[in-house]
């Protein structure tokens, strides 16, 4: 009870204390503190926004239900700008001064690796609510994006069958793209397909004319992306500029996720394939009433909410429910309710905690871009996460702290 | 062979590309001997200048043509009087002062604009060569630098305006004794870089997209093409454009964009080992 002591000190120093700390004059104890990090500015502020817009919807709705365990939740929240620097400081901040009780933080997989050692050696509880490229195996993270066992698994068989065994790999040069695209190369080979060519792209590249060419003169029978941020949207433009949309279909682990096809001309997006565990396009009433919500929150004018948003509102839903289930708001009982195997629905479905990994099983649907919007053209039930041979089990070695590639 | 042919016409683009985006900053400098840290934003303000008039309907081509270099032009003549004027002949502060301008303008895009980017197509179509097929705005990138070049040449070397800025800025001072309005000469031609800078953002725009921090991708690259240039406004940004885009482009086709970029950078640094004043300071000597 450090926190409440110090508190009590500073009400008693009265004006001086409170005004020299007006964090502490405004807790009044009883609220809970979820503290987010989020890119709401720089070039990731289309992912950004909607993560944390999709943060406060949960965390409203959570609030004007009574709060948890009777107190409310106090949202903290940093804008780290776009730079994975300003993740580190502010994970400094948010878990040793505004010692908030969990984080849920983090767009790109760079901040990610950034965040977690600190927040391990914090003792704060973590959330990451991002897809990503998977193998994350730490106990004070929970990791409730999907991952390529959930995602490239379904998309790349698809296309396969669909298109043919030829595959070009683009993708962003950081760990996401080169994990992703290891993953792709070993799905590729169990599916008796092959990755002819992988090229990577730091995220300021926006000039595609070599790799245009070179992809012509490989002859792939379909493209898989995995792309990062404004530079590499520009790919989309060059691409159907040269005439070759309608030459080589391609299937992106990314597109849309930052509703980049609503701000595109129809013919740029038309025909490019996805696989997420939630669409605003989904058919559910139970996603109805949640795109009501979120619209008479933030208006009509907000974008798009994808899997990308929607893994933050369920990340802070399934922690609230694991902090019920436990009775209690510190970290061990939280970690103990959601290795239970805990499960919520929501509006893309029903997500499940798998014990050994930290990760969640979800419903993914796979969808092709028509007319700006995205159709639905199969779902595939409750698909475990990546998990190679099991090599992460964190009931048995608690104290694995790595990030699992995949084998090839 | 086809392959061959869209190997050369994307290394033809690379040179191009180069050119454009630095010339103007060559003018600045080259001319000026003001190095001009905001060039980038520079090139990102031409870029809104086509992107948001097309939002609203007005022709593309109008847009790029004329309404980003008028109007990056301008925006030019303004800071030429506000805060380069004060600072000729200290180009420590006119380092920091354009510094400050380029920070400025990129939070200003950043908080006014933000980063919803508009995907776009490039216009004209595509061309087919062969078994495979190459953007038609590719070769209009091409004949628009082209044309930019030789306008400019033309410009500087026949004209009274042209005559009246390389004498001003050989000797300011005699210049001014025969009786050259020097202020206005040194507003129109920091103008003039302005203007060519909107009009490269511009042509880029359709191609690449705009963001606020666009400017940062290109700075680096324009500044080292004008330094290996070397201090000859056209045929130091040319020969230097041709040198590093070709550098850049085949190694980016023979290996990844990534290596691509190192070479360049190699390319410049042996480049400047060997000629310090740059390309210009040994070969076209006494050209524009």
């Amino acid at each position: 009870m450090k926190i409440s002591r110090r508190q009590a000190l500073a009400s008693a120093t009265a004006a001086v204390a409170a005004s020299a700390f007006p964090r502490f004059a405004f807790a009044q104890g009883a609220a809970i503190k979820l503290g987010t990090i989020a890119d709401t500015s720089g070039p990731l502020q289309p992912f950004g926004t909607q993560k944390l817009q999709c943060i406060q919807l949960a965390v409203e709705e959570i609030n004007a239900a009574g709060g948890l365990l009777g107190r409310k939740i106090e949202l903290v929240t940093y804008d780290a700008q776009s730079s994975d620097q300003l993740y580190a400081q502010f994970a400094q901040q948010i878990a040793l001064r505004d010692r908030v009780n969990v984080v849920h933080a983090g767009l790109q997989s760079s901040s990610r690796e950034v965040i977690r050692p600190i927040l391990r050696r914090a003792n704060a509880l973590y959330f990451y609510n991002t897809p990503y490229e998977g193998g994350v195996c730490d106990r004070n993270a929970f990791l409730t994006g999907t991952t390529p066992g959930q995602l490239l698994a379904n998309l790349l068989p698809f296309m396969i069958k669909k298109f043919g065994k030829k595959i070009y790999v683009l993708a962003a040069d950081y760990n996401f793209g080169q994990l992703s695209e290891k993953w792709t190369r070993k799905i590729a080979k169990e599916n008796g397909a092959e990755v002819i060519a992988s090229e990577f792209f730091p995220l300021d590249v926006n000039q595609f004319g070599p790799t245009i060419g070179k992809i012509q003169a490989a002859k792939p029978d379909f493209i898989v992306n995995t792309f990062v941020g404004p530079g590499h949207a520009a790919f989309y433009g060059q691409w159907a500029g040269t005439g070759m949309k309608k030459q080589i279909p391609i299937a992106s682990q990314t597109f849309g996720e930052a509703g980049e096809h609503l701000r595109m001309p129809q013919e740029l997006s038309e025909g490019i394939f996805v696989c997420y565990n939630y669409f605003e396009e989904l058919n559910k009433p139970a996603n109805a009433a949640f795109l009501e919500r979120f619209r008479k929150k933030f208006g009509t004018n907000y974008g798009y909410v994808s899997d990308l948003g929607m893994s933050e509102y369920m990340g802070v839903r399934i922690w609230a429910e694991a902090v019920k289930k436990a009775n209690a708001i510190e970290r061990e009982p939280v970690i103990k309710a959601l290795e239970a195997g805990l499960s919520v629905d929501g509006p893309g479905g029903t997500m499940k905690a798998d014990p050994k990994t930290h990760h969640f099983v979800f419903d993914m649907h796979l969808a092709e871009c028509k007319s700006r919007k995205f159709e639905i053209l199969q779902s595939f039930d409750q698909v475990p996460p990546t998990n190679p041979d099991g090599v992460c089990d964190l009931l048995k070695n608690p104290d694995t702290n790595q990030q699992f590639e995949p084998k090839l | 062979m086809d392959y061959a042919a869209i190997f050369l016409i994307q290394v033809a683009y690379a040179i191009a590309s180069l050119a454009l985006i630095s010339v103007g900053l060559a003018v600045i400098y080259g001319m000026m001997r003001v190095i001009n840290f905001a060039h980038g934003e520079f090139l990102m303000l031409g870029g809104y200048a086509v992107i948001l008039p097309v939002q609203a309907g007005v022709n593309i081509w109008i847009a790029m043509l004329v309404i980003a270099p008028v109007t990056v032009g301008a925006f030019g003549v303004v800071v030429e009087r506000l805060v380069i004027r004060p600072l000729y002949g200290r180009v420590i502060d006119t380092v920091l002062a354009t510094w400050g301008l380029s920070l400025l303008l990129i939070g200003l895009a950043s908080a006014v604009l933000g980063y919803y980017q508009e995907g776009s197509k490039p216009p004209l179509g595509s061309v087919q060569i062969g078994a495979y097929r190459e953007s038609g705005y590719t070769f209009f990138v091409i004949a628009v630098t082209l044309a930019i070049m030789a306008a400019l040449y033309l410009g500087l070397k026949r004209t009274r305006f042209g005559l009246l800025a390389r004498g001003t800025m050989q000797n300011p001072a005699m210049a001014a004794g025969l009786g050259v309005d020097t202020g206005r000469i040194y507003a129109a031609t920091f103008g003039l870089g302005a203007a060519l800078s909107g009009l490269a953002g511009g042509i880029l725009a359709p191609i690449s997209g705009v963001v606020p921090v666009i400017g940062a991708t290109y700075i680096a690259k324009a500044f080292i093409t004008v330094i290996s240039g070397g201090a000859t406004v056209l045929a130091g940004t040319a020969s230097a454009a041709a040198m590093l885009g070709a550098v850049n482009q085949v190694v980016t086709f023979l290996a990844t964009p990534v290596v691509g970029e190192v070479a360049l950078l190699a390319a410049a640094i042996i480049l400047l080992r060997l000629l310090p004043a740059g390309i210009t300071g040994r070969l076209f000597r006494g050209g524009v």
